[in-house]
């Protein structure tokens, strides 16, 4: 489903990512961690194709398609869904207005009918209940004066209305409290399946004992310096990434 | 920024959707402005000798008169003497049914994607057409004359209302109230004219649609509305115009008197040509707005939302005279291209307790030029007057410029006035966000646009509102900063 090759890119001139190399099948869950400054969230946006990012070497193939090839928004049409560490605030625009044009606009893209105003709010009521989103929010604009936890959720409550075939989550756990830790990985195991694949980035391996990965990679100075199955994230935990740093001689 | 930058000038590719001239028949007099051509307008409309004098008065005082010049705004020299300051369409007679209207005049509707017909049949409101200036068609008017309201064209009025018309014509804007005010004095040539009696809450909405069309001609709108005690009327003013290589005059008068208690609501959507993406052509907008709350209680609302003309300059304003009288002015200005917008409104309270709210949402994009400028006078025996003032401004990439000129005095200590002011920058982040989503950057520019324009849209009648949001989205398509 994706294939990242050797991939280079800076922000702001600065290199961060130095040569990633990742695979992605239908059906797998990666989680991806490491420390502060190690390319996590850069490698997410550079996924999602946030322009702030320079791609300077490398490729990357999303359901056969060169992914340099496609805007931001046909990206996410090809079913690739970015949950932001900081969802942004769009004052006056309602989420409901929001969420239609954006579940119409893909539905455009694959040559389906728009959805009617009732048969979307259906699809919202019963998407809505899966997440377990205050109804509340969905009344008011884009992330405005939502607390941290109810962005995320929000954020959950997105991808779930455009099924995504690719769902990257960007530090989706930090700021959340333990309850609110619980739905959102709940909502994101009920969206799993076998023909969708996920990519969690995080700090941290509490988000594991939820959403429980396949693979996990070590991000670090720009590289994936390591890669193993769950079991990595627990020996991250315990011996903290000071042991990854001596594994590499440093 | 660069692909920001990139995007932006993709916006000033763009052609106005809404060109095109229409073809009709048209009967003009010889350009040029003197005395023997306002005894001409005025002959040709048959009109009473009050009015001939009133013309008179405002030429022989608007030649001693300078264009203002204190507005931020590049205005080039205006040739008076090549302006023709009359035309009317040919067809004059008045029909029984929409069959009889000329069909040319109804696809020019259509093409507007406001038919007369729909109009009529489905959303009942009551639509005086005004194509150049002379009302060709009007509805409803038998339904309002029922209940004693009196909706016709300007030129009616004069003819069976004069009595109407000579108590309150200039009352709110005088023949010498300012340059453009004068010359419309001189030489308008029709417009509306709307008397709502006493106690009678109009059933509708009021529409009219200035359409400015015959080439060269200056367009000299007069509308007068009353509203009597205790009475209440909404009324809309929108307009789109075809695409034009000279620059074309405009200079309208709008006068609003609302009695004891009467309440107004006068609501505008503006997409005047305005010029191409190097910013040749486009519409000179000089207006001259101002309603009178002269009864106590009384109440006026101006709300607009405005994207066209090449130059703007407009200050739908207030006197709040009556004791506890209230009015509103809620605006979205926005400029593209080259265009110029020096805009905003005036509140001067005179009666007590008074109170006034001002929401101003300036949207610039290109290389534009939006200014907001504003007045609250409060006089000295204004006492426990309020104003509220919001002022905002959203740029759209950095060879536009936005500026606020907010002029406040207030001659008593038990008033209170509140002045609020933001300008931002559409946020990058923000139209990434939507990218995401699947939005593309086009719709996500207009839909945060129309975000921040909420407020004042939300305060426009149903169908208007939904005119503006897609003007909004139409003026701007590809636009980012």
């Amino acid at each position: 489903m994706l294939v990242i090759k050797d991939l280079y890119a800076k922000v702001e001139g600065k290199d961060i990512l130095k040569g990633i190399n990742l695979t992605v099948n239908a059906g797998e869950v990666h989680a991806i961690m490491g420390p502060n400054g190690s390319g996590k969230s850069t490698l997410a946006n550079v996924l999602a194709g946030n322009t702030n990012f320079e791609v300077t070497h490398g490729s990357i193939t999303f359901n056969g398609k060169d992914i340099f090839e496609m805007s931001p928004d046909v990206r996410a049409k090809e079913g690739l869904f970015l949950s932001f560490q900081y969802p942004v605030e769009i004052p006056g625009v309602s989420m409901v207005n929001f969420l239609k044009t954006a579940v119409n606009e893909h539905r455009k893209y694959r040559n389906e009918k728009e959805l009617s105003a009732g048969d979307f709010l259906k699809l919202m009521r019963e998407k809505k209940a899966m997440v377990q989103i205050d109804s509340q929010l969905t009344n008011r604009s884009v992330n405005e004066g939502f607390s941290g936890g109810e962005k995320k959720k929000n954020e959950i409550f997105q991808m779930a209305m455009l099924e995504p075939t690719l769902a990257i989550l960007d530090e989706t756990d930090s700021g959340l409290d333990i309850d609110a830790l619980r739905i959102v990985s709940n909502g994101v195991n009920l969206l799993k399946n076998k023909n969708n694949a996920t990519i969690l980035v995080t700090h941290y391996q509490r988000l594991l004992d939820y959403i429980v990965p396949d693979f996990v990679h070590v991000l670090y100075e720009g590289r994936i310096v390591k890669s193993a199955g769950k079991e990595l994230a627990f020996e991250l935990e315990e011996k903290g990434y000071d042991w990854i740093k001596k594994e590499l001689g440093e | 920024m660069e692909d920001q930058n990139k995007l932006i000038h993709e916006v000033t590719q763009r052609d106005y959707r809404f060109g095109f001239v229409s073809d009709i028949e048209t009967d003009t007099i010889v350009k040029g402005l003197n005395e023997e051509v306002i005894r001409i307008i005025s002959a040709k409309k048959d009109e009473p000798e009050f009015m001939l004098e009133f013309r008179l008065k405002a030429y022989r005082r608007w030649l001693t008169m300078k264009m203002p010049e204190w507005a931020q705004l590049k205005v080039p020299v205006i040739d008076y003497q090549e302006i023709i300051f009359y035309a009317a369409p040919t067809q004059q007679a008045k029909y029984e049914s929409l069959n009889e209207v000329d069909p040319e005049l109804l696809r020019t509707f259509e093409k507007l994607g406001i038919p007369l017909e729909e109009q009529k049949m489905l959303s009942g409101v009551a639509v005086d057409a005004v194509i150049d200036s002379v009302s060709v068609k009007t509805t409803f008017k038998e339904t309002l004359a029922e209940r004693g309201i009196i909706f016709c064209s300007f030129s009616e009025a004069v003819k069976h209302h004069p009595d109407l018309i000579q108590k309150y014509l200039g009352m709110a804007v005088p023949y010498n109230d300012n340059y453009f005010a004068a010359l419309n004095s001189a030489v308008f040539s029709d417009g509306s004219f709307v008397y709502i009696p006493k106690g009678t809450r109009c059933p509708m909405e009021l529409s009219t649609y200035f359409r400015i069309n015959a080439q060269n001609t200056g367009q000299f709108e007069r509308t007068l509305v009353i509203a009597d005690d205790d009475s209440y009327v909404s009324y809309l003013e929108g307009c789109t115009a075809p695409m034009r290589d000279e620059n074309q005059l405009h200079a309208a008068v709008v006068e609003i008197i609302a009695l004891d208690r009467a309440e107004v609501k006068y609501s505008t959507v503006q997409n005047w040509y305005p010029g191409d993406k190097n910013g040749k052509g486009g519409i000179f907008n000089f207006v001259t707005k101002r309603g009178i709350c002269k009864g106590v209680a009384s109440k006026i609302f101006w709300n607009q939302v405005e994207t066209g003309s090449a130059i703007t300059w407009k200050y739908p304003s207030c006197i709040l005279m009556g004791d506890n009288s209230v009015a509103e002015f809620n605006s979205v200005a926005l400029t593209n291209n080259h265009q110029q917008a020096d805009t905003g409104t005036k509140m001067i309270h005179i009666g007590k307790n008074t109170k006034s709210t001002i929401v101003s949402k300036g949207i610039s994009a290109g290389h534009s030029s939006n200014s907001y400028r504003g007045l609250v006078r409060v006089a000295p025996k204004a006492e426990n007057a309020r104003n509220y003032s919001q002022c905002d401004s959203l740029l759209l990439g950095d060879t536009c410029g936005a500026h606020t000129f907010p002029y406040i005095e207030v001659g008593n200590s038990s008033s209170i006035i509140e002045h609020e002011a933001t300008t931002s920058k559409i946020g990058e982040d923000q139209i990434f966000y939507c990218n995401q989503r699947g939005i593309s950057t086009e719709d996500a520019i207009g839909m945060i646009v129309n975000g921040y324009a909420r407020e004042v849209i939300n305060k426009l009648p149903m169908e208007f509102a939904v005119e503006a949001q897609k003007l909004l989205q139409i003026s701007l398509e590809g636009s980012v900063g």
